[in-house]
């Protein structure tokens, strides 16, 4: 799997060139316009992070990419390919998989049906199986819980199975929203250590979080977003230094 | 008295498998889309017709097993055909077109209503308000057996199927959260019509065996069955399938005591007693579980 193994790069050749390209997205509900033209990329084997406020409109540009908004009017592009006419059944065949904000783990099934569905679009046991390997590997806590109800998992434990879940379909490019949300503390930091080993192999990652201390420690680059813009971009070395997004999201 | 007692308790059986392979479409169909679907019964009535002419046409009494087996399956070929419409035509378009508008949970039950009211009248215009009798294909005792036995052997393979199948995980999946269920890759509407085929075959040949059974056909038949069987999905826990398969065969087993007394015009009145008194206990049915969310 070129996913969570540990030790694998991403093609060189391949490295640097944008994967995923949002060009000047517009979406509104109803009538109420939650994106106002965010434009932004993630290059091959980037951690870019997206944060901002409540609101700011993080998840809708999310779900978007995943087609399952429509887009009012801008672009998104991935490996190349317009994603205008994709219907959402078909992203993670191109090799999109996104972790949803509040996990939407499939709380009736066990965590090893959970991990299956995941594999859907690939169901070939050898290859899936392997792949399971790889993800109890980054997650022992699951594999200590396959016969388990998804539903009975603790908070830590079901955000730890929507990424295990989204690796299942071994993507190419990893959408993170909100991990950390409601998380204990210490196993936010083993999950962002595992967000952080599945780059190391390869995965593209564009991560959403609130957390802007743990988004911007863990990200190369990140875009700020203020009520349906991008407000600033940058390294996020630069930006966490940067005394408007301290005062704003660091807490001074 | 003992012997009626466990006759009743065998027939009670029988009609309660029956009524259960009814209930399942209520609750397979409400597991995944919230919806009452009111066509089901429709669909029930329409597999008996479609039984009544397969089996006539295949030699009825003068050929029992072709006749018979060919008839249900053409029954419930057709059945299936049928409920896949319903949803395509009536259901799938307001999924899709009414997304994030209000009155998502109302405008369906409506439309579903619409289309159980609109069938109905369809099989009046079709086949007239007559009552038709099946056939009879095998002496009574032994119809009871076939019933039984078809009806529990297709609930196993329905277990099987829910639980052991890549399409049983899509559709449980599915029941929890219909966009990660996008996510994952799972179309959706495929797992939605074959949800609605399902239902439908169990329906038909729920109405067969209803109909060798009690041999009338008509067009308002539905109603009462499926009244029934509707409730027999509600007390053993809607959108749970062995809730449905318990329910029903609590609900035949109920109708066939109450025979017994002095009170059997009251069929359905204890039926909906029942059914009052389950909610009271646990208002998510017998084996219906309270959603639990965990933020
Ligand atoms: N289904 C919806 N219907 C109407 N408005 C919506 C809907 N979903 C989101 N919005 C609005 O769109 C805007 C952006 O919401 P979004 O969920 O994308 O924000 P977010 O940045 O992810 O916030 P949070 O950090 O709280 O998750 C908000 O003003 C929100 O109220
Ligand atoms: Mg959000």
């Amino acid at each position: 799997m070129k996913t969570a193994h540990p030790t694998r790069k991403a093609p060189t050749a391949e490295a640097g060139k944008p994967l995923l390209v949002v060009e000047n997205l517009a979406v509104s509900y109803g009538g109420i316009k939650a994106l106002k033209g965010v434009s932004l990329e993630v290059r091959r084997g980037e951690i870019v992070a997206m944060i901002g406020a409540n609101g700011a409109g993080k998840t809708t540009t999310l779900k978007t990419i995943v087609r399952l908004l429509p887009i009012a009017t801008g672009k998104v592009v991935y490996d190349g390919k317009d994603l205008a006419a994709v219907p959402a059944e078909e992203i993670v065949g191109l090799g999109i998989s996104l972790v949803p904000e509040g996990r939407a783990i499939f709380a009736n099934l066990t965590v090893r049906e959970n991990l299956e569905i995941g594999a859907w679009n690939h169901k070939n046991r050898g290859a899936m199986d392997e792949t399971l390997e790889d993800v109890v590997r980054l997650f022992p806590r699951l594999g200590e819980r396959m016969k388990q109800e998804g539903g009975t998992l603790s908070g830590g434990e079901q955000q730890m199975l929507a990424i295990g879940r989204a690796l299942m379909a071994r993507p190419s490019m990893l959408l993170l929203d909100e991990p950390s949300l409601g998380i204990a503390p210490r196993l936010v930091a083993d999950i962002f250590e595992a967000i952080a080993r599945v780059a190391q192999a390869g995965t593209t990652i564009l991560l959403v979080e609130q957390n802007t201390r743990l988004a911007l420690k863990y990200s190369m680059r990140a875009y700020v977003l203020r009520t349906g813009e991008i407000a600033m971009t940058g390294d996020s070395k630069a930006l966490a230094e940067n005394e408007e997004v301290r005062a704003a999201y660091l807490g001074g | 008295m003992a012997m009626k007692i466990l006759n009743a308790l065998i027939t009670g059986l029988a009609q309660g498998s029956m009524i259960a392979l009814v209930a399942l479409g209520y609750t397979m169909v409400y597991g995944i889309l919230k919806l009452i679907n009111f066509a089901h019964s429709e669909v029930f009535m329409m597999g008996a017709f479609l039984g009544f002419f397969g089996i006539t046409a295949l030699g009825g009494k003068d050929a029992p097993l072709v006749a018979g087996v060919g008839g249900t399956l053409l029954a419930m070929f057709f059945a299936g055909l049928l409920g896949m419409l319903v949803e395509r035509i009536a259901y799938a378009p307001l999924r899709t077109r009414g997304k994030g508008k209000a009155n998502t949970r109302i405008t369906p039950l409506v439309t579903a209503l619409g289309m159980s009211v609109l069938l109905q009248n369809l099989a009046q215009l079709l086949f007239t308000a007559q009552y038709r009798g099946y056939p009879q294909l095998l002496p009574i005792e032994d119809t009871r057996k076939v019933i039984f036995i078809s009806a529990f052997s297709v609930m196993i393979a329905l277990q099987f199927l829910v639980h052991k199948t890549w399409m049983g995980k899509a559709m449980r999946a599915l029941s929890v959260n219909i966009e990660a269920a996008r996510l994952m890759g799972i179309r959706t509407s495929r797992v939605i019509s074959i949800t609605f085929i399902t239902g439908s075959v169990l329906a038909a040949l729920g109405a067969v065996l209803y109909c060798l059974d009690q041999s009338q056909v008509y067009p308002t038949m539905g109603v009462v069955i499926g009244t029934r069987a509707f409730v027999a999905a509600v007390i053993g826990g809607i959108g749970n399938i062995p809730g449905a398969m318990l329910g029903g065969l609590l609900i035949g087993i109920i109708g066939e005591m109450t025979k017994l007394t002095a009170y059997s015009g009251l069929q359905d009145v204890l039926v909906f007693t029942a059914l009052i008194a389950v909610l009271l206990v646990k208002p998510t049915g017998l084996l219906g579980k309270a959603s639990i969310e965990k933020v």
